[in-house]
């Protein structure tokens, strides 16, 4: 019985071509189940945007909204709180914003926000996710020094009035501003703006 | 002819051969283990249901992410994981075709074994881990039909639960202690999902390796039914009609696999449910424990079993003995090596009166399991004028008939291939 | 020989199943890739279904699918302020529901899987004027229904002819409805269509998915066979 020649280049273009194409295969079939580990329907649903009627907020106070499981604060700052913003850049980690995923571009300003007094924050520290305690009055506990902010009780970063962080707190940047949009004068949507859902 | 010089590999593969049997085990039993080389159409079922079990696998897992083993969340959970997990519905439909076609290609592999003696000596073991994997594969498939809690699931492991009930003495004790409460409930559904997530999983796997382990100790057996490790090259000790699982068998099992998956992926893309058969319609309405359906049947690949069951009737007013004849319609497969006296181990060497009794089984076992899947009275009633059958349903009739024609494969067997007339098996496979 | 005529004639058992008894159904019409229909279906489910059957597995952000916009979704087919993403769920309470028919409308999400389009598409023209009934109507294909005829207003009103002598009946039109006979077969397609979509939502896609998975893996098998017969070479 003779032994034909073996065709060493046709065998390995052909072990070539079929690794190749299982390789496509395996990738294509490794799609499905690591995207099925993405956020659902349901949980897109739950996390879908929400409306926070900012009307009756009263000047120098704030409330807090739910969205995605996490809390929001909307601040209705009075014009000593905006005007205190400007005057203590140098105690501040980040004053010039340079951590731009913190904030949407329509709130890279210096007082963070599309309407100078509507303050919109997610209530969680960056430091390791506590919420801090609203201080929005000056003085008080927190010392003569204080022009109002936000202080969180798990290890001691304290934030201003626009979401930035002091020196010396254990958070390193300042704290998430939201994507939102104003539907009306009194209606704000927060979870999404002009670009689509986050 | 490559000459074996034990290198020590100055790298990885080195290091890890110094600290475990890799390069060793990988020659012992792929690149130099020799199988015959006259494999056919009916080897390739072995490699397809390890296959389909490593998809079960993974699909379950990927399904256990998401579903709810409470009976008030179940269905919904089941639900979401078809509408709201992103390809959801294609990971549900795998593992449900996986499941049913992982009895199609055992089935298959059991018949290769049939034909071609393979339960034979010396793999009466490998066999027997076999029958032990069947029996397994069969809980596995019971308790998972249980979990999407649809009125056939409900309903299917009421009455097979119930089944015990008949046994006598313990039996109540039995039903009460698989239960876990008097009636099925969210008890035995959460037991039922430990059951069919981990328990069996695991024992299935041990079965496999152990099934393994004994086929590679003896070798595997071929169309022809000749020990090819009667003939080996004096100077290598190879099989002189053996050849090495890889790369021969390894790139035509390759083949099959794409064949398998092609089969796979045109019924899960375009029709998961065949007619009623993968997934039945009944199934999609939510567990009533108020409401039976009107129509209860097992899933397929049981009805061959739940056929026989129905053909037995109550003696001595126990319902046991039709569940003893189920229980020994599936058990006897553990009995061939012993039963079967025949000198010859494949059919192609076999006489006419194998070859007859077996057919005769396999057409038993397609009536039976067609009769299973409908009521008893599909065919109607013989006339009240005959004697004897007058009144009895025609479906009942026939299923004692092929009931008794099962039984007789196995238990005539030690007769029949004792007294059959053989032909010459050859020295050296035929191909 | 013998042999393979019994095994064929083994396999061809199943075909001498009798017909299933009961009503003879009509085949529902419906075409899963007709947009419009499938809109005009979601319409009167919305209308007329929703006040007493949930359909509670069902997003209606998910009729996207049949070629409609967040907004269009929002001002034609959800009457009570939820939101997109929400499940069509339905305000009837089960007890309420229970006591007012004596049963609790199933939901819909997967009837169709459950009962069959052609079963759906026949139960909803095959209802009829019963005055022994409470709800003053009974069904052809579901005898003594607890759900009263819903859709009476476009169909009109059926009554059930018995002809003695050939111990047949059949349902005619006594008082017709705002919709013509065809009219009404169109709007319940459209219906059904539209029932067999909320049922599976993805069917549709995942076809044409494996349509290209199937030749991908028909590509794959040609390389694997040849790759087979080349080293088979050796064999022999």
């Amino acid at each position: 019985m003779a032994n034909q020649e073996v065709d060493q280049s046709k065998r390995k273009f052909l072990i070539a071509a079929t690794s190749v194409a299982g390789g496509v295969a395996a990738a294509a079939v490794a799609v499905p189940f690591v995207t099925s580990m993405l956020p659902s329907e349901r949980a897109k649903a739950a996390g879908a945007p929400v409306e926070a009627d900012i009307s009756k907020i009263e000047s120098g106070s704030m409330i807090t909204v739910e969205w995605r499981g996490k809390p929001v604060w909307i601040v209705n700052r009075n014009q000593a709180m905006l005007d205190a913003l400007s005057k203590h850049d140098d105690k501040l980690s980040d004053p010039k914003l340079a951590v731009t995923s913190q904030q949407p571009d329509y709130c890279a300003n210096p007082a963070r926000s599309i309407k100078p007094n509507i303050m919109v924050l997610v209530g969680i520290c960056t430091h390791l996710g506590c919420s801090p305690s609203p201080k929005l009055q000056t003085g008080g506990d927190m010392g003569a020094e204080w022009a109002g902010g936000f202080f969180c009780p798990c290890h001691g970063s304290r934030f201003d009035l626009a979401g930035r962080v002091f020196n010396g707190s254990p958070a390193p940047i300042n704290l998430v501003v939201p994507p939102h949009k104003y539907i009306s004068d009194a209606i704000l949507l927060i979870g999404a703006d002009d670009k689509g859902v986050a | 002819m490559a000459n074996n010089t034990h290198q020590e590999s100055k790298n990885l593969v080195g290091w890890i051969d110094a600290r475990f049997p890799l390069s060793s085990t990988l020659k012992a039993h792929v690149t130099e283990y020799y199988a015959p080389k006259n494999f056919n159409f009916w080897y390739f079922f072995g490699a397809l249901a390890t296959l389909i079990l490593a998809i079960q696998i993974l699909t379950g897992i990927f399904l256990t992410m998401n579903y709810k083993p409470e009976a008030s969340l179940a269905f919904a959970s089941v639900e979401y994981i078809m509408r709201d997990v992103s390809w959801g519905r294609l990971i549900r439909y795998m593992h449900s075709t996986g499941a049913s076609m992982f009895f199609v290609v055992i089935y298959l592999h059991m018949f290769r074994g049939l034909m071609y003696g393979s339960y034979k000596t010396p793999r009466e073991l490998i066999w027997l881990f076999g029958v032990g994997i069947f029996l397994v594969l069969m809980g596995e498939a019971f308790f998972g039909y249980l979990l999407p809690w649809g009125q056939m699931s409900y309903w299917g492991a009421q009455v097979i639960i119930n089944l015990f009930t008949s046994i006598p003495f313990i039996g109540p004790d039995i039903s009460l202690w698989l239960r876990g409460d008097y009636t099925v409930s969210d008890a035995t559904l959460n037991r039922f999902f430990a059951f069919h997530v981990i328990a069996l999983p695991l024992v299935l796997l041990g079965l496999v390796v152990a099934h393994l382990i004994a086929l590679h100790e003896v070798g595997s057996n071929n169309p022809d039914g000749v020990e090819i490790k009667k003939n080996k090259d004096p100077k290598t000790h190879i099989p002189l009609d053996g050849i090495p699982f890889h790369p021969y068998y390894t790139v035509k099992d390759l083949m099959g696999v794409s064949v398998f998956l092609l089969v796979f992926s045109a019924i899960i893309f375009f029709a998961p449910e065949m007619g009623g058969y993968f997934l039945e319609a009944n199934n999609f309405i939510p567990a009533d424990p108020l409401k039976t359906p009107a129509h209860i049947a097992p899933v397929w690949y049981f009805t061959p079993y739940y056929s026989i069951l129905r053909a037995v009737p109550p003696i001595l007013n126990s319902q046991f003995p039709g569940v003893a004849a189920m229980g020994l319609s599936v058990v006897s497969f553990a009995f061939l090596p012993w039963l079967d006296r025949s000198p010859v181990k494949s059919i192609r060497y076999r006489g006419n009166l194998y070859k007859k009794w077996l057919a005769a089984f396999v057409v038993s076992f397609l009536i039976l399991g067609y009769l299973g899947t409908e009521p008893s009275n599909v065919w109607g009633q013989f006339s009240v004028n005959i004697p004897l059958l007058g009144g009895a349903d025609r479906a009942t009739v026939v299923a004692r008939i092929f009931s008794v024609v099962y039984f007789s494969f196995f238990a005539l067997m030690p007769w029949y291939t004792k007294r059959d007339k053989t032909k010459p098996v050859p020295e050296r496979v035929t191909g | 020989m013998k042999t393979k005529i019994l095994l064929v004639l083994a396999l061809l058992v199943p075909l001498m199943a009798t017909a299933n008894e009961g009503v003879k159904l009509d085949h529902a019409p419906i075409d899963p890739n007709n947009q419009a229909s499938l809109q005009r279906g979601a319409k009167t489910f919305v209308n007329y279904c929703l006040n007493c059957h949930s359909a509670a597995y069902m997003r209606y952000n998910r009729l996207q699918d049949i070629g409609l916009t967040d907004e269009q979704i929002k001002s034609n087919l959800m009457f009570t302020g939820e939101k997109v993403g929400d499940t069509m769920t339905v305000a009837m309470q089960k007890a309420e529901a229970k006591a007012w028919f004596g049963v609790t409308p199933p939901d819909l999400s997967v009837e169709a899987r459950a009962r069959g389009a052609d079963w759906i598409y026949s139960y909803l023209r095959s209802f009829y004027r019963d005055d022994t009934r409470p709800t003053g109507w009974n069904n052809l294909v579901y005898e003594k229904v607890a759900m009263p005829h819903v859709l009476w207003t476009l169909q009109g009103e059926q009554v059930l002819k018995v002809d003695e002598k050939t111990e047949t009946h059949r349902l005619v039109l006594n008082k017709p409805g705002i919709q013509t006979p065809a009219e009404y077969d169109q709007t319940i397609a459209d219906l059904v269509n539209y029932l067999v979509f909320t049922a599976e939502p993805y069917k549709e896609r995942d076809k044409h998915l494996g349509l290209l998975v199937l030749a991908f893996l028909g590509l794959l098998f040609v390389l694997s066979y040849y790759l087979k017969k080349e080293f088979w070479k050796d064999i022999h």
